[in-house]
Parts: structure tokens; sequence; C-alpha cells
């Protein structure tokens, strides 16, 4: 009753997502950590001298006005790998979360919206997925192609994790279709496909976004642990790789070398912690119906 | 754009109302049955209900919650299939349609919800929502077409200055103006039939008038036929005053006839009931109106229905020994159909 | 029925009279949106009083803010609620202590919410309902359950439920009619001396309604009770009202006798919002239109809120605010009192309501 209705509609899904970032202020500072760490790894590169060569003087060398996070194993700069090495694992979160939102998407509409037999099949589908184990077929993966290239790695990511999205799209769009603009739309005889995708579905964008940064998180855990696990073969500077060679030559033994540990590790929480706090103030926003309170 | 040729009547569908031959029916219900499992045994929502939709007509159907109004409407709606009994638009068996044809049946009878708030897609402006149906069947040629003609519609349900509103979402409207919104839908079809459930009863009293004048404005300009359902009798009478009301009790009709006849002089116990406990807008008719006083405030479960008639465990002029013990049947009585044993009588 | 209802208790003065009351709701720390200005009104025992109008008037939130009510965010800013407790004393509603408050609710003043459903706690019994409102205000030795079901039994019977039924049931159990009559009862339970009902029969079918409004005579005649009720149903008030209030823009705009309101009114909106409900007995008669809506309330209005949709407005109601006059003075609060400039012109060119 009391509610003031801010007289703008307009502004459609990208405007209300900046609204709900930066209208409170946690929602705020998650963005600002979000956007300097893809700044630090993606334009960091451009901005530094990447040549970094090996150099045995200088292993486990400490903190200097040169190096400034000290030197690795195999006396490279750490502080120049960590900003070489964001990319990679942002990419493949990135890739591994479209495909698994896509499919989730696409495959949970259906089987809600449709139901019957289709939704039958794509149920059982996601059982047999689900059953597959993630680590073990990524084991087999890199043990076949030893030349697995990150991409591999996220098409994997996403072909497998869908289904815990898939499930919950599905039962959102089961509710969905029995609400009554559904139905005006079918009394329209507006056709399935769009009455799914103009109508059902941009009800969840909200939903389907903050899922999207979910699976990002999981899916950068996963590349992440996999380069711990020593699974995938080492290529590139790439933040993962760094926490598994820190590993490898008992870092934590050595008090030099506690940067080239915590700092990739840092990263990854700090992009993290700015995905999480940022998904959360947007949670109410990308309704339309809560948009303007 | 809002071009309505009057269709070719086919072979008339057998109607019951004495302007039958001069007014086919657009949209019947022959013997149409719902019967909805339930945990305590089937739940028969509908049990035989005949119906006509005529052009430029309104018919009102009144009763109480869970009388079987709505499901019934539904089934004229396509909505739900009959259980038993047919439906049949222009004399053909929506059943029995090809796919083109029921297309053609899907957009000729639209439904219009009682809830504008739950009718509406929120994440959709105005003119995407009214539009949708216009671009989808090719009824115009591009968007600044389909942004004319949407304007149009919204000027036709008196949302004025449509531009005001074209670009508006369903939560920056009021009540009203989302109802105006979804009867705008409802004619970017050129409907000849719409169905309309409740449709004014969440509004306040003074948009109902309105939204009222709007429909029948509809009715009368454009010859489209209504079913209207409502609980409200003063609604029913000001909107169906030329048409027809069926009074419908636990799934049967129990009277139905010429509007002014039902409301002014009420046969069947029940109908006398409901329109004897309208609280009128008047305090001294109020208070010296006389009102019939039922057995039992309680409807009957639909799952365990007394025999005979439905209503002779609250009717006050019930006969013992053929009331509860015969179900009287829907049968023409002068100017009216009417299933009761008394009242029939006289 | 008829006669007898109007006749108050012996002259005491009001039961309840409200004074220059605001209520508004805290849109940021230091900001408030006032939703309710301005109201009066005096309530004499014995009385009832409907308050109508439009969605978004501020019905409910008046009749929250009677009983501080309000969610917390709102408030009552400002003016005077003065109620006599059964002890004699008067007390400011604005300013009792929360305990105070807590035990004075429902055993001297009790609220019926709109929606029945949301009342009951939804896994409790009707029979734990009465208990545990018979146990909050008890004040010496515990009753025994017993005791109380006997008591909850006769309340039920009173609005003609069927205790062994009724007691037992969860409120889902029940529809929706039994559940507002079973709300009713509870409200009744601490014999309050005041009952404000809001919407008490909307969603409810016809004859369930009528059933309701027959319970609420009948109760009233019996138990003395006074009564505030909020509707947007003007067929309801001029059945079960004394008084009538019309609500527009979080203002009392008029405020007179049943007779008054639907007879005699002098307000533009009173007269518009009776004729736009269609009568269903007698001829067919075309009600009128109100078009348009009302203003909202973070956008007040200089002069007459309701000056843009009414029809015999001119230049000065567009500037200058009416305050409340008084038509006829009667006495024991069923004084006319309309807030229009133009009301005696109006009622001379025979444009209002005769």
């Amino acid at each position: 009753m009391a509610v003031t209705t801010v007289a703008s509609g307009g502004a459609g899904v990208w405007g209300a997502i900046w609204q709900g970032v930066t209208r409170s202020t946690s929602g705020f500072l998650g963005l600002c950590i979000v956007l300097g760490v893809l700044l630090f790894a993606f334009v960091g590169p451009l901005l530094i001298d990447t040549h970094n060569p090996t150099d045995v003087t200088k292993i486990w060398g400490p903190i200097t006005s040169e190096h400034w996070l000290g030197t690795n194993h195999e006396g490279k700069d750490t502080f120049v790998q960590l900003v070489l090495g964001g990319r990679e694992p942002i990419w493949v979160g990135i890739v591994a979360a479209v495909i698994t939102v896509a499919i989730a998407v696409v495959l949970g509409g259906i089987a809600g919206y449709v139901r019957g037999r289709i939704d039958h099949f794509l149920l059982q589908l996601t059982d047999i997925t689900m059953t597959i184990p993630f680590i073990v077929l990524m084991l087999v993966v890199a043990s076949f192609y030893r030349t697995t290239s990150p991409m591999v790695v996220a098409f994997i990511i996403g072909l497998v994790t869908w289904p815990y999205l898939m499930r919950s799209i599905r039962a959102q769009v089961l509710t969905l279709r029995e609400r009554e603009f559904v139905e005006a739309a079918r009394i329209q005889d507006l056709g399935t496909a769009r009455i799914l995708f103009a109508e059902v579905l941009p009800n969840m964008a909200g939903y389907i976004f903050i899922n999207f940064i979910i699976a990002i998180t999981n899916a950068i855990y996963a590349v992440v642990g996999m380069y711990l696990l020593g699974l995938l073969p080492s290529t590139a500077a790439n933040w993962g790789l760094m926490i598994q060679q820190a590993w490898d030559n008992n870092a934590f033994l050595v008090p030099a070398a506690v940067p080239f540990l915590l700092a990739p590790m840092a990263m990854i929480m700090l992009f993290q912690i700015g995905l999480v706090t940022m998904t959360r103030s947007l949670e109410q926003t990308l309704d339309p119906r809560l948009r303007d309170r | 754009m809002i071009d309505r040729s009057v269709p070719p009547t086919a072979d008339p569908a057998p109607g019951t109302a004495t302007n039958a031959a001069s007014n086919p029916a657009l949209l019947s219900l022959h013997g149409v049955h719902q019967v909805f499992p339930g945990p305590r045994g089937d739940v028969p929502a509908v049990a035989g209900v005949d119906l006509e939709v005529r052009p430029g007509k309104a018919l009102c159907l009144v009763g109480e919650s869970g009388c079987g109004k709505t499901t019934t409407a539904r089934m004229a709606a396509g909505l739900a299939a009959p259980t038993r009994g047919s439906v049949l638009f222009r004399g053909r068996n929506i059943d029995a349609m090809d796919k083109k044809e029921r297309s053609g049946f899907r957009r000729a009878v639209q439904y219009i919800h009682q809830d504008p708030y739950a009718s509406l897609n929120p994440v959709r402006t105005v003119h995407s929502t009214v539009s949708a149906g216009l671009r989808r069947h090719r009824m115009v040629a591009d968007r600044r077409e389909a942004r004319r003609v949407t304007a149009e519609l919204l000027e036709r349900v008196d949302l004025t200055p449509a531009e005001d509103f074209l670009d508006k979402y369903p939560h920056q409207m009021s009540g009203g103006q989302r109802q105006r919104v979804a009867i705008a839908r409802a004619l970017a079809m050129n409907p000849e039939v719409i169905i309309a459930d409740e449709s004014t009863s969440m509004l306040d009293v003074s948009i109902r008038v309105s939204l009222l004048n709007t429909l029948g404005r509809l009715r009368d300009e454009l010859g489209v036929g209504f079913l209207f359902i409502t609980h409200d009798l003063a609604v029913a009478k000001y909107f169906a005053w030329d048409g027809e009301i069926a009074v419908m009790y636990l799934g049967k009709v129990v009277e139905r006839g010429p509007t002014p006849r039902v409301v002014n002089d009420p046969r069947h116990p029940y109908t006398k009931a409901l329109i004897s406990a309208v609280c009128e807008p008047d305090p001294d008719l109020a208070r010296t109106r006389e009102r019939v006083r039922l057995r039992d405030a309680d409807i009957p479960d639909l799952t365990d229905l007394p025999p005979g008639c439905d209503f002779h465990p609250r009717c006050p002029v019930y006969a013992q020994g053929v009331c509860d013990t015969h179900r009287p049947p829907l049968v023409r009585d002068h100017d009216r159909l009417l299933a009761c044993h008394v009242a029939g009588q006289g | 029925m008829t006669a007898s209802r109007t006749a108050p208790v012996p002259h005491e003065g009001p039961l309840l009279s409200v004074r220059n009351v605001d209520i508004g709701y805290r849109t940021g720390r230091r900001t408030l949106l006032t939703t309710v200005h301005d109201v009066s009104f005096d309530l004499h025992p014995g009385q009832s009083m409907a308050l109508v109008g439009e969605s978004g008037c501020g019905k409910t939130t008046l009749g929250l803010g009677l009983l501080r009510l309000l969610p917390r965010t709102g408030l009552v800013s400002a003016g005077e609620i003065r109620f006599r407790r059964k002890d004699g004393d008067t007390v400011d509603i604005r300013s009792m202590a929360k305990e105070d408050l807590r035990r004075f609710r429902w055993s001297e003043a009790a609220m019926v919410f709109q929606g029945a459903m949301n009342a009951f706690n939804p896994v409790l019994r009707i029979e734990d309902h009465f208990v545990d409102t018979f146990r909050a205000h008890e004040t010496g030795r515990p009753r025994r359950r017993k005791e109380i079901l006997e008591e909850s039994a006769a309340l039920l019977e009173m609005v003609r439920l069927d205790p062994a039924r009724v007691l037992g049931s969860f409120p889902h159990e029940l529809s929706g009619g039994m559940r507002q009559r079973s709300l009713i009862a509870l409200a009744l339970a601490l014999e309050p001396q005041l009952l404000i009902l809001d919407e008490p029969t909307t969603a409810l079918d016809l004859l369930t309604q009528r059933a309701i409004v027959e319970r609420l005579c009948e109760l009233r005649e019996a138990l003395r009770f006074s009564m505030v009720f909020i509707t947007h149903d003007l067929g309801l008030a001029a059945e079960l009202a004394d008084r009538v209030g019309t609500m527009y823009a979080g203002r009392l705009i008029e405020t007179g006798t049943t007779r008054d309101i639907f007879h005699r009114s002098r307000h533009p909106y009173t007269s518009a919002l009776i004729g736009s409900v269609p009568p269903v007995s007698g001829d067919l008669i075309v009600p009128e239109s109100l078009p348009g809506s009302p203003p909202g309330p973070s956008s007040p209005l200089p002069g007459c809120s309701f000056a843009p949709r009414c029809g015999h407005a001119v230049d000065l109601c567009r500037e200058r605010r009416p305050e409340p006059e008084v038509l006829h003075s009667r006495g024991d609060g069923l004084s006319h009192t309309v807030a229009c400039l133009r009301s005696r012109e109006l009622a001379a060119e025979g444009a209002t309501r005769d």
C-alpha cells in the first residue's frame, strides 16, 4: 500500500542486473572484486612484461622490488605467473557454465513443459548422467589424450554437471506452466516453443543467471582441483597448476615459497567470494515484480 | 483491422431458447459432464449441462463456488475435455476438429481469467503481451503495424491514451487496467465468443461498472457472444439484461431463462435464496426485505450427494416423499427452464 | 432487528474517540510516508461503524492503527486514540505500554483480519487456538482445558457451528465460511467491547455472506459490543452499520448515519461510489461509472484529493483542502460531517444524492 512505484520499466534485464548489484554495498563490493580479478587476469598480461625465463640462480627467491611476490622453484617470477595464470581457469569456468546452463535450460524447459514421454526419457538421461563418476572420467580422458586442452576440460565439466540444474528448472517449469498467463498464451495459440522460451523461461531469468554464476564457481573449483590432483598436463601458467607445483615441490616447508602457494589460492578465493556476494544481492532484483521496490 | 465478417451460419445447433432459429448458437454445450478423481471417490464437478452462447448475447452462469461454473467455462473454452457430452463450435464438435479447425476455434473463443495479476506475464510489457498473438498469426505485417494495431486495441478497451500504456509492465498498472489489458489481448484474436470467468469480481466497485460497460460495447458493437461467469447477481443482471441467466447448483443448472424474468421473479428456491441474500446498497430496503431462510447453511459434499433433489437438505419449501426421492429434471416451465418439483407445479 | 439495533447503551460518552490521527509507514531512516491523514470520529457503546472506500484508500491501515497492529514499519504518528476500558478508565491507545497493550487487545478490543485462513496457525487445531487465547489472557489461576473447551463450544454454537466437528479440526479442513465464523467466535471469546473486522465477508459465497451478516447482527444484540468494520461492499455497510465513514486517499471525507450516507450523502465521492453499485432488485438501473483511480500517498495534492476525478470540481477545490464540516449535529457520534467545499451548493443543485 505504501509502496511507491517508480515509473521506469524498459530497463531490461541488464539494467536490472546493474541496479541489483549497485543497490547494496555488499553487492557493489562483490562486483568490484569480480571486475578487479577479471582486469587482473585479462588486461594484466597486456600491461606487464610477460617474458618470464627459468633462472636457476633465483630458486625460491624472496620478495624484492624486482620480484613482487618472489620467485618459484624454477626461479620464475611469481607475480608474472599469477597475472598470466588467471585466464585459463576463468575461461574454463565460463565455458563450462554456458554449456551446463544451456543444456539444463533447454532440456529442463522441454521436460517440464511438454511432459509425457519426452519428460520420462530426459529424466532417465539425467539419472544416467548423474551416475558418471566425474574424476574417473577425467582420468580416462587425460590418459587417452595427453594434450588435453583446457577447453576439452570445460566441455567435459559442462556435459556432466547439468542434471542438477536441469531437474530444478524442470520442477519450476512444471509449476509455471500451470500459471494463468501461460494458459492465456495457449489460448492465443502461440505455439509451444514460443510459450516455453518467450513466456515461461524469462520468468526464471534471475534464477538462471544466478545458477550460471554458481556454475562458474563450481567449474573453476573443478578445474583447479584437477590440476591439483595432477590430472591435467602442465602447459601454460595457470593458478591451479601453480598450487599443484607448489605442493609437489613441498613449498609449504620453505618459508620463501609461501607467496607462490598462497597467491593463486587467494586469487581464486577472491574471485569466488566476489561472485557469491554479487549474486546474493542480485537474487531479488531480476524479478520485475520486485524491481521497482 | 477489426474485420468482422459475420460467419456463415452452418447447421444451427438445436437450442432450447425461442430465438434459436433467428440467432443460432455459436458455441454450445450438450450434456457435458466433468468428473475429477478425488481421494474420497470421484467428484462430479459438472453433471449434465446444456448451454448455448449466441452472437451479441450474454449468457450468465451464476452460482456459489464449487457449483461447477468455472469447470463448465473451461470445457466451453476447450481448456478441459468433458468426460461425457460434447462441446460444439458452429455446430462442429471440437473433439472431431482437425488441426486447422481447432486452431480457428482456439482463436475464436477467448477466455478471460478472474485474476489479472496472474493472467499477465510479469516480465512482458503490455505491447508485447497484446501483440504476441497478432505477430504469431501474421495478422500484422511488421513491428510498426503491430504497435499501431495494439494501440487501437488498447483504445478500444478504454486504455487511453494508448501510448502511455504500451511500454508498461503489469506491476505498474492498477487491477482494472490490467484486466483491460487482458481483454485487449483476447480482442486481438478477433474472437466471436468471450468467456469471462469472474473477470470483474476482484476489482473495486467503482471500476467494475466501467469495465462491464467496456465489455458491453464489445458485445453490442462487435457482436461478440459472452459466456459470463459470476457469483454476483447484480453484475449478472446488469450485464445480461438482454440475455439469459443460468443458475448452477452442485454441477447442474437448476433454473435458466431470460435475465429480467429470472432476477425479478425467481422460481427455484435456490435462486430465490441467492437473490434474497444480496446486500443491497440501501439501508431501508436492506432491513425490510424478506429473506429466504435455508434449512442448512452449508453446501453438501460433492462426493456424497443426497438422494433426490440436490438442494432438498437446504430447501425451505421441500416436500417430503418427492424431493428426497426423485431428482427433478430441468424442464420448460412457461418462460424458463426449471428443475424443481415444488416450484414447477405452479 | 432494526430499531433496537441503533439504540445505544446509557450515555457515558464514547467508547472509542479518535482525534486527528495520522498513520504512516517508514520508508527510510528519517522519512515517513503518511497514508492516513487527520482522521477523527467517535464510536459510542453498541454502535457499529463501517469504513468504506476503494482499495488503497487507507481503510485497513486505519483499522490496524486503531489497535496498533500495524506492521513493523508502520506507526500512528499523530493524534489520539482514546478508549474507555472495562474498568471505566479512559486510556490513549497510542501511549499504552507493550505488555498492557497485549492484555488489552483481544480482551477489550479484538480484530478479525481479512483472509481467515492466514489468521489461524495451520498446524494447530481450532480448539488449541481457543485454549491459547484464553490462557494468554488469564490473570488468576490457570483454568482447566476442559473448562475452556466448554466455553469455546458455547461460543461456536453462537455462530451456529457444530463444536463437536469444528473444535477438533485443523483450519484447512473447514470451509471459508466456517473458518470466518470460527474466527469471529474466537474474537468474541474474551467478551471485548470493540470488534474490528477487516472485510469480514469478502471472498465468501453469497449464502455464506448472508449467514455471517445475520450472525453478526444477532451477536451484537446479544453481547452489545461495538463494531468497526472495513469493507468495500456498500451493501454490507447498508445492512450492518449504524454509521458509515467514507475514506478517500487516507482521509475520512464523510461520516454520517447509514441513512445520511445512503440517502443524503453530501460528498460527490460517496454519491458516486453508491451510484456505481448495480442493484439486484427492481428494474435495470444503469449505474454511473467512476473513472480514474485515487492518488497514491506519495503524491499528495494541494487541494481536495478527489478533485481530479470529481465532476463538480472548481478551481478552488484544486487549491484549498476542505476541512470536515458538521452538517447535522446529533450527539452520540451520529452527526453528519463532510469534507467538501461545495457540499452545500451541490445539495442545493441536487447534484448529490437525495
